[in-house]
């Protein structure tokens, strides 16, 4: 156990473990979204009041769940960076911040696309949705200030600390905003929280989120394995991994690092 | 020794290492002091969050409606988001000038605890703009129609809500203190945190104007001046560290 929370400490070592996974999580998390997303699409019954048009919600659903976890993981990241200092936590935030950004785009979207036949509007100022784009307003926030800043070590704890204000925010600015909301208008109905959902809706639904969170595992590790190399880019193994059969621009009489 | 003291601006307790540090409090006390000092020298720059503040309010009869019933529907909101930003506006100096000429070195170096000395830095930034924001509401408020009761609880919301501000805001000045371009950065670092600020405020006053009771709300906002107070000036010690390490 504890030797596995060093051996994270090696760029090398990570990336070569990053890479016998990848092609698992990307091949279930496919299997299980796509299969998830067919039966829910195809299959699955129709809704009694919303007919076909509520079957967004097996994208929805899911990029919304996904979209809120990352921002937790990138504070579980953000701490590790500021307290052990561990350079693969801060290629963690680094890496997924964008990848954040996008799914949190992409459940805004899919819900005006919902809201549209469901509410006759593409955006209304609800509790979840004004969340949500506070959300995506962070990830962007986070991307801004990791990219202003030139010094890299300097980015990743600035960064670190900026995503920890942000995640003490967020139970904050839920709660305002639902309490903002239900000052003004009455709550609008939520097909996520029935609790009579139908395990045929269900089931699918489920599918897909466990498939969408392998399928991030996969792109985590993807962009993560990318960042570790442009850091390490001058180190010998990077050099061997980039030429190999020795064309190595560091010339080097050791050993060729092996295994990768 | 004689050219190094010449290098700390006046009024920053200059330390002998040999003799005893001044307390903590004796060191934000004089901090403190210094600050509002070297606002009150210069005058404009205390002025103009104020007269930001009181342009963007003219805006908004100007350009959206001047009718009396809209105005005072819409008024809290816009003396709200006009303090909110004329607060954003004034952050990017809360750092600058100590980093620039080096006085924040010297305060990191101080025997006591940064983050305490980022808290006295806070609360003098507060005394001299989100204090005369507040001060200045009343006449705003009344510009736009609002009646007494709602200005008397607007003026409560944002004595309690701008301290919240100044305190959320130094994490962001913090951590853009090293850079070129600051200022629109922090706006957006800053600008998503400070929501819940505005909604609670906002809030309050709008159940007041239905004739609720907003003591609940006030306490509300009293739990988050309690929360930033602790936990601001932490966050925002530890970036200014970042800050200064990264130059």
């Amino acid at each position: 156990m504890w030797q596995f929370f060093h051996k994270l400490g090696s760029p090398k070592w990570f990336y070569g473990i990053a890479g016998r996974f990848m092609p698992w999580l990307l091949g279930i998390g496919l299997l299980l979204a796509l299969s998830g997303i067919v039966w829910g699409l195809g299959f699955a019954p129709k809704d009694y009041l919303q007919g076909n048009s509520y079957r967004i919600i097996f994208i929805h659903v899911p990029t919304a769940f996904l979209a809120q976890s990352v921002y937790l993981m990138m504070a579980v990241a953000g701490v590790v960076t500021l307290v052990w200092k561990m350079k693969l936590a801060d290629v963690f935030v680094k890496a997924v911040a964008p990848v954040g950004a996008a799914l949190t785009f992409l459940a805004l979207f899919t819900g005006a696309v919902w809201g549209q036949p469901t509410w006759g509007t593409w955006w209304i100022w609800d509790a979840r949705l004004t969340s949500m784009l506070i959300l995506l307003f962070l990830y962007l926030g986070v991307m801004a200030l990791g990219s202003a800043i030139a010094d890299e070590k300097s980015a990743a704890r600035a960064v670190a600390v900026l995503v920890l204000v942000g995640v003490v925010n967020i139970p904050i600015i839920k709660y305002s905003v639902n309490w903002w909301n239900t000052l003004h208008q009455p709550a609008t109905f939520k097909l996520t929280e029935k609790p009579t959902m139908p395990p045929e809706m269900w089931v699918p639904l489920l599918l897909v989120v466990v498939g969408l969170y392998l399928w991030f595992g996969w792109i985590a590790l993807y962009r993560m394995q990318t960042e570790v190399l442009r850091r390490e880019r001058r180190s010998r193994w990077v050099q061997d991994l980039m030429h190999p059969g020795g064309r190595s621009d560091v010339s080097s009489g050791g050993a060729r690092a092996d295994g990768v | 020794m004689g050219k190094q003291e010449s290098v700390v601006p006046a009024g920053l307790p200059i330390l002998d290492p040999v003799a005893e540090s001044p307390g903590v409090l004796r060191a934000m006390l004089a901090l403190l002091r210094r600050d509002l000092r070297l606002s009150i020298r210069q005058k404009q720059d205390l002025l103009n969050p104020l007269l930001f503040f009181a342009m963007v309010v003219a805006l908004f009869p100007l350009g959206v409606s001047p009718e009396a019933s809209f105005l005072r529907e819409a008024g809290t909101g816009i003396l709200w988001v006009g303090a909110l930003l004329a607060t954003l506006l004034s952050l990017d100096h809360l750092f600058r000038f100590d980093f620039e000429d080096g006085t924040l070195e010297q305060m990191a170096l101080q025997p006591q605890p940064l983050f305490l000395l980022v808290l006295a830095k806070t609360l003098a930034h507060w005394l001299v703009t989100g204090l005369p924001l507040v001060l200045l509401t009343p006449v705003l408020g009344l510009m736009l129609y609002l009646d007494g009761n709602s200005v008397a609880v607007l003026c409560l919301t944002l004595l309690i809500g701008t301290p919240v501000l100044s305190l959320i805001g130094s994490v962001g000045a913090a951590l853009t203190v090293g850079l070129r371009a600051g200022g629109v950065l922090l706006s957006l670092l800053i600008i998503p945190l400070y929501i819940p600020v505005l909604i609670f405020g906002t809030g309050t006053v709008m159940a007041a104007g239905d004739g609720a009771d907003v003591s609940g709300h006030l306490a509300l906002m009293a739990a988050m001046l309690v929360l930033a107070l602790v936990l601001a000036p932490f966050a925002a010690a530890a970036a200014l560290k970042i800050s200064l390490s990264a130059s």
